[in-house]
């Protein structure tokens, strides 16, 4: 029927979700092919970078974080609100996160998604890099395989993954996902830091290989709609910043302005006091949530991780890599029953979704479906943060003046900027979108 | 403020000779939003005397400029496989 190289699936990109879904493909006895554009796995790759939720992959690499790139094993979570010159966080910390699996680790991208897509590798998957996917081939409906961008690019098989990333062209391509609108999508910047493993250490108040991440809101964008975080990783600090993109430009600002500026925070200066840029970096983020989900699969194709939009941005959530990890590991389940059967309809690959809606990707984002709208809220986003750590400045200053009590400081310096009618209906909205 | 230049020079590019970005400038005519300008994290885009002139070598690869842009003018294209921006320590 088809010239070209013949393989039991094809999955684009190795990043996280395509490595996870070529290992798990390969370990099943498949013959897999696994793309990357980048000249190795991890080069085009940008992350924050926490992983959370690590055991899901040692259902394949046992105790993989004995060996792997990880830098940090996270056990202090801090949020902080930012006022122009102050900040009010929440600190939390536990040992018991400090034991396997853990709860989530930081990692560096290039090392670590270049070390997965080596298990992949190890596993029997061909690995072929510094190669871009232009297009899909159809046969009728059914996608049949991937157009690569070289000569005799045509490579064939009777399921593709597309897990190539946040732009996903080809999850547009077969008509999966629509055209992006600037207020979908968010942009992350960060820069690593250098700072000697000591010092992270005495000033996050860490032990051994424990790692903080904390995630700013407020003050920490200026005008802009967004956030920002500031993880530990071994021996560098990870800063970065959350954008909306339809925010940044009408506010006319540039990001890597507004990142000077947070670095300059009162509550951020002494954190990165003394620590030497390493490298830049920039990504998209598809923060849309549910109401931006693709259609996730048709005859002979699926799409998983960033590709489909599994980002998980609920305030105190910021998570990715896990729901990767999840739906690569779910395509590859169904990937793995349509061989078995022969059936790659689009009926067959319907079971993807399902097995998804049983698993915390899609029933998390279903069930936050209302946080993204919700945090986009300007009183959210800049407001309360402010008037938040204004109220605490009240509450903690001593000027030899008598005191009114708690509930009167904080209520009378909320009250002068916000309605007490907003303030419940922001809370009712917060409850819903977050809480109940 | 840190120059984005200095930032770049941070970062490893190998630079292909065919951009793989392209800005339809007839389309940029009377822009008055220049959301490309601002969003961009690498600098690469800048409105001089009313024209739009940007360059690709420096580019992230993030895809911002094209979901910014309300006119559509910006063609955007990963750049050949193993070129462009190679991320070490992110």
């Amino acid at each position: 029927m088809t010239t070209g190289q013949q393989f039991d699936a094809i999955v684009v990109g190795a990043g996280p979700a395509g490595s996870s879904a070529a290992l798990a493909l390969a370990r099943a006895g498949l013959h897999v092919a696994l793309i990357e554009r980048g000249e190795y796995a991890g080069a085009k790759n940008v992350s924050g970078a926490a992983l959370y939720a690590p055991g899901l992959l040692a259902e394949l690499l046992p105790n993989y974080w004995e060996e792997a790139p990880v830098e940090r094993f996270l056990t202090r979570r801090v949020i902080a609100l930012l006022g122009q010159e102050s900040a009010l966080s929440i600190d939390f910390r536990t040992k018991h996160f400090a034991q396997p699996p853990y709860n989530g680790f930081t990692i560096l991208r290039p090392k670590f998604d270049r070390w997965l897509a080596d298990k992949a590798q190890q596993a029997g998957a061909t690995l072929i890099t510094s190669t871009v996917v232009d297009d899909l081939l159809y046969e009728r409906d059914q996608v049949v395989g991937v157009l690569c961008r070289r000569e005799q690019g045509e490579l064939y098989a009777p399921i593709v993954i597309a897990a190539d990333g946040a732009n996903s062209f080809l999850a547009k391509k077969a008509g999966l996902q629509h055209e992006f609108k600037a207020g979908e999508m968010t942009l992350g910047i960060k820069e690593v830091l250098r700072l000697d493993a000591h010092t992270i250490e005495e000033r996050f108040n860490l032990t051994n290989d424990e790692g903080m991440a904390t995630e700013y809101v407020g003050f920490a964008t200026g005008n802009v709609k967004g956030g920002a975080f500031l993880y530990t990783n071994r021996d560098t600090l990870s800063i970065g910043l959350v954008t909306q993109i339809a925010s940044l430009a009408q506010q006319r600002v540039k990001p890597y302005e507004l990142l000077d500026q947070f670095k300059q925070h009162p509550a951020v200066a002494p954190l990165v006091r003394d620590s030497v840029p390493v490298e830049y970096s920039a990504h998209m983020i598809p923060e849309g949530g549910w109401a931006m989900l693709p259609q996730l699969s048709r005859g002979g194709m699926l799409v998983v991780g960033d590709a489909a939009g599994f980002v998980f941005a609920a305030g105190v959530f910021l998570e990715g890599m896990n729901f990767a990890i999840a739906s690569g590991l779910a395509a590859a389940a169904t990937a793995q029953e349509a061989h078995s059967r022969g059936d790659y309809s689009a009926a067959s690959m319907a079971r993807y979704r399902q097995r998804l809606e049983q698993s915390f990707v899609l029933q998390d984002l279903k069930r936050f479906k209302r946080a993204p709208a919700f945090l986009n809220n300007e009183r959210l986003m800049h407001m309360y943060p402010e008037l938040l750590c204004q109220a605490a400045e009240n509450v903690f200053r001593s000027d030899g003046k008598p005191r009114r009590k708690l509930g009167h400081t904080i209520y009378g310096t909320m009250r002068r900027k916000v309605a007490l009618r907003t303030m419940l209906r922001d809370g009712w909205q917060a409850a819903r979108a977050l809480f109940f | 403020m840190q120059p984005v230049e200095e930032r770049l020079e941070l970062v490893r590019f190998k630079v292909d000779k065919t951009p793989h970005i392209r800005v339809n400038s007839e389309a940029c005519q009377g822009c008055d939003t220049t959301a490309c300008v601002y969003v961009c994290p690498a600098g690469l885009f800048e409105l001089l005397g009313g024209e739009m002139h940007f360059s690709y070598e420096h580019c992230l690869e993030c895809g911002t400029c094209y979901v910014a842009c309300d006119r559509k003018a910006i063609e955007w294209d990963y750049p050949r496989g193993g070129w462009g921006v190679s991320f070490r320590a992110s």
